[in-house]
C-alpha cells in the first residue's frame, strides 16, 4: 500500500542528476548563496559579536569591546521584562484580531466573491501603494477621542463614553491589526481557494449544517493558509516598533522601541544586539510551539 | 415519509443557467430499492439533474418528492439522500472511519462506530479504517466514498459517474460489486454515467438523456433492442441505419424499399410517418457469400463488396460498401465454422426481420455520423 504514496514512488522515477547538471544548478544557487552570506549569516554573527562587548575604557559613547560578556543578555532581560511580555501580548492580541477579520474576508473572496474576486484581491493589497508610516499617521486622525470615529462608537454606546482611545493600547493594537491584515489574508485566501468545493458540498450532503461543514471541512482544510497568516503576521508584529511610536505613548513602547532607541539614541550596541537574539530565541520558541501543536504536516 | 413507498419523482425539473437550458421540463418516477441509470454525453443535464435531486443545484422550475415529501425546497442536509461524488470527495484530513462515520455524528446516530465498522465491512475494507484517504488507491477510495454514503441508509443513493476514474478492469469489478451492494442493501441508486456498457451492466432501468431531455426510457435490452430515436440507437451501442421508403404493409410487417430490395420491418417496431430510417444491430447481419442462396424469410440486402475486414479476436467486423454506397457495419462472431472473408469479398447480408427497427429519419445529424464511422 505505501508503494502507491505518490511520496515513496517519485523519487525512484526521478532521473538521476548527471554531473554536468549538478555545475549547472550548483551555479545558480551562487548567487542566492552569496547574498545570504554576505547579508545575513556575516551580520549575525557579527550582532551576536556585539551582544557580548561592554564599553571600552575610553568613555567615548559608541566605543565597544569585546568581552564576552554574557550578562549582557540577563540585564537585558531583567531591565526588559515587561516591554517584552507587552510585545508579544500586543502581538498575539492583533494576531488574533487578524485572524478574526482576515478569514471571514479571505472566505468571502474565495467563494462567493464570483467575478469581483480578482478587484477585491487587488483591495487587499491596494494599501500598500501608500507609505507605512503614513498610513500609521492617518490611523491617529481615525483613533483621535474627539475625531467622528470614535465620538460615533460612542454615541452608539458601543465603547464607553469616557475612554480614551487616543495613544492608548487600543490604539496600538488597532494600528498593527490594520497594518499586517494583508499579510494574513493573503495565505488564507490562497489555502481556501484551494479548496475543493467538492468536499463542501460533500459536508452538506453528510448532513453537515453550514456552520458545521465550516468548523469540520473547511477550516481544518485551510490549517496550511491559518499557520502561514498567523506566522506572517505575529512574527514582523512582535518586533514591530512603527505603531507603538506613533499611535502609542511611553507606556505602550515594545520591544521594538527599546531596541530602536538603545541602538539610535542611547548608542548601546551590545544591549540593543542582546534584546534582538533574545526576542529572535522567543519567537522561534513560540513558532515551533505553535506549528508542533497545529500539526499542519499531516495536511497533504 | 409514507410507510409504503417512497418512489422518487422528478415532475416538469427545469434549470436554466444564463442562456441555455441543461435540464428541460423532467418527468420522471423512479422507484423504490431500483437501480436506475441516467446516461447520456457531457453536457445533457444528467448531473444537474443528479445535482438538483441532491440539493447541490436549485431547480429553475419544476419539484422533487420522495414519497410524499417535496423535498425541492429542502437543504442537502435536510434530504434522506446521500451523494456519491465524482473523485469521491473524501476529506482528506479525516481517516477513512472518520469519513464514514461524518454523517453519522451530524445525525447524532448512537452506535456511530458499530455502524461505519459494519459499513467498511460491507465494501470489504474494514482493516484500513485507521488510514488517511491519500494512503488508498483509486479503487479503494471509491468504496470508502461508497460506505460514506451508504452508512447513513438514505432513501435514494445518487452516484455520479462513480467508477469513472478507475481502469477498464477495475471499473468491471467494481460494477458487480455496486449491483451487490444494492441488492444487499435496497437502497434506490439514481447512477449518472456516460458510459452506456456501465449503464446496461448494472441499471434496472435507463434513462437515455440529451439536450436536457429523456429520449427514451426503459429496461436496458428494450433500448437496446429497440431504439426509439436515432440518438439512443447511436449513443447505445453502434446501428447500421439506412434511409428506406415504405412501399406497403404484409400483416405485422411494414414494407419498405431501398436501392429496389424490399425489406421488412415489424410495425410495432416502425415510427408511423414521415421519413423513414431502417435500422439493424451490427451483431445481428449474417454474412453469405454472393453467390450462396439465402434462407428465406430474412431480410436480405444483395450487391455488398467487403471493404475491410478487422479481426477482433472473439468477432470480426466487417465494413460492407452497399450499392447505393453506404458503408454498413457487420459482427461475425469468430464461431470458427462460418465463411470468413477477405476484402473485396462480393457479398450479401441477411438478418431476421424481427431484428429491424424503423426509426422517424429526420435525415441529418444523427444519420451522418454513421455513415462516416
Amino acid at each position: 500500500m505505501a508503494a502507491l504514496t505518490p511520496a515513496s514512488v517519485e523519487p525512484d522515477e526521478l532521473p538521476r542528476a548527471s554531473g554536468r547538471q549538478l555545475r549547472t544548478v550548483l551555479l545558480l544557487l551562487i548567487p542566492g548563496l552569496l547574498w545570504l552570506g554576505v547579508f545575513f549569516v556575516v551580520p549575525i554573527f557579527t550582532l551576536a559579536g556585539t551582544s557580548t562587548q561592554t564599553p571600552s575604557g575610553s568613555g567615548l559613547p559608541g566605543e565597544f569591546v569585546q568581552t564576552f560578556h554574557l550578562a549582557n543578555y540577563w540585564d537585558a532581560i531583567s531591565a526588559y521584562r515587561g516591554h517584552f511580555a507587552r510585545s508579544f501580548f500586543y502581538s498575539i492580541l492583533a494576531t488574533l484580531l487578524c485572524l478574526a477579520i482576515g478569514y471571514p474576508l479571505a472566505y468571502l473572496i474565495a467563494f462567493r466573491a464570483g467575478r469581483l474576486r480578482n478587484l477585491l484581491l487587488v483591495l487587499v493589497v491596494a494599501p500598500f501603494f501608500t507609505s507605512f508610516v503614513l498610513r500609521t499617521l492617518a490611523w491617529r486622525q481615525i483613533l483621535a477621542d474627539d475625531g467622528w470615529v470614535v465620538s460615533a462608537l460612542k454615541w452608539l454606546h458601543l465603547i464607553p463614553s469616557d475612554l480614551a482611545v487616543t495613544a492608548s493600547p487600543i490604539a496600538v493594537v488597532a494600528g498593527i491589526t490594520y497594518n499586517f491584515l494583508p499579510f494574513m489574508v493573503l495565505p488564507l485566501y490562497s489555502s481556501l481557494e484551494r479548496i475543493d468545493p467538492r468536499l463542501i458540498e460533500a459536508g452538506g450532503d453528510l448532513y453537515g449544517t453550514s456552520f458545521t461543514v465550516l468548523r469540520k471541512v473547511t477550516f481544518p482544510l485551510s490549517m496550511p493558509g491559518v499557520v502561514a497568516g498567523t506566522l506572517l503576521t505575529f512574527i514582523p508584529a512582535s518586533g514591530d516598533y512603527v505603531n507603538a511610536a506613533l499611535l502609542g505613548n511611553t507606556r505602550t513602547t515594545m520591544i521594538g522601541n527599546v531596541v530602536e532607541s538603545r541602538f539610535f539614541r542611547v548608542v548601546d550596541y551590545p544591549t540593543a544586539a542582546a534584546l534582538s537574539f533574545i526576542l529572535m530565541a522567543i519567537i522561534l520558541v513560540l513558532v515551533i510551539l505553535y506549528v508542533r501543536r497545529a500539526g499542519t504536516e499531516e495536511l497533504v | 415519509m409514507t410507510a409504503s413507498r417512497s418512489d422518487l419523482r422528478l415532475t416538469g425539473l427545469t434549470k436554466r443557467f444564463s442562456g441555455f437550458t441543461a435540464v428541460d421540463g423532467l418527468d420522471l418516477t423512479i422507484s423504490q430499492g431500483e437501480f436506475f441509470a441516467l446516461l447520456g454525453p457531457s453536457g445533457c443535464g444528467k448531473t444537474t439533474t443528479l445535482r438538483m435531486i441532491a440539493g447541490l443545484e436549485e431547480p429553475t422550475g419544476g419539484s422533487i418528492h420522495l414519497g410524499d415529501l417535496d423535498v425541492t425546497e429542502k437543504k442537502p442536509y435536510q434530504r434522506p439522500v446521500n451523494t456519491v461524488f465524482q473523485n469521491y470527495a473524501l476529506f482528506p484530513h479525516l481517516s477513512v472511519f472518520e469519513n464514514v462515520a461524518f454523517g453519522l455524528r451530524r445525525r447524532g446516530v448512537k452506535d456511530v462506530k458499530k455502524q461505519a465498522l459494519e459499513a467498511l465491512d460491507l465494501v470489504e475494507l474494514g482493516h484500513l479504517a485507521q488510514r488517511r484517504p491519500a494512503q488508498l488507491s483509486g479503487g479503494q477510495q471509491q468504496r470508502i466514498a461508497l460506505a460514506r454514503a451508504v452508512v447513513n441508509r438514505p432513501q435514494v443513493l445518487l452516484l455520479d459517474e462513480p467508477l469513472g476514474a478507475l481502469d477498464l478492469k477495475l471499473r468491471r469489478q467494481m460494477q458487480i460489486e455496486l449491483k451487490r451492494i444494492q441488492t444487499e442493501v435496497g437502497i434506490t441508486f439514481v447512477h449518472v454515467t456516460h458510459d452506456q456498457e456501465e449503464a446496461m451492466t448494472m441499471a434496472d432501468r435507463v434513462a437515455v438523456m440529451n439536450h436536457g431531455k429523456i429520449e427514451q426510457l426503459g429496461a436496458p435490452a428494450e433500448l437496446y433492442e429497440a431504439p426509439g430515436t436515432t440518438f439512443v440507437a447511436n449513443f447505445l451501442g453502434q446501428s447500421n441505419l439506412v434511409a428506406v421508403t415504405r412501399s406497403g404493409t404484409d400483416g405485422q410487417y411494414t414494407m419498405v424499399d431501398v436501392g429496389g430490395q424490399k425489406l421488412r420491418i415489424r410495425t410495432d417496431r416502425c415510427s408511423s410517418e414521415g421519413e423513414l430510417l431502417l435500422g439493424v444491430r451490427p451483431e445481428k447481419i449474417r454474412l453469405h457469400s454472393a453467390a450462396d442462396p439465402v434462407p428465406s424469410g430474412l431480410n436480405q440486402l444483395t450487391g455488398g463488396v467487403v471493404l475491410d475486414a478487422s479481426y477482433l479476436g472473439v468477432s470480426t467486423q466487417y465494413l460492407v460498401r452497399m450499392p447505393w454506397g453506404q458503408n454498413l457495419t457487420v459482427f461475425a462472431q469468430n464461431l470458427g465454422i462460418g465463411e470468413r472473408f477477405s476484402d473485396g469479398s462480393a457479398v450479401q447480408l441477411a438478418w431476421e426481420p424481427d431484428h429491424s427497427f424503423g426509426l422517424a429519419g429526420d435525415a441529418g445529424a444523427g444519420v451522418e455520423s454513421t455513415l462516416e464511422d
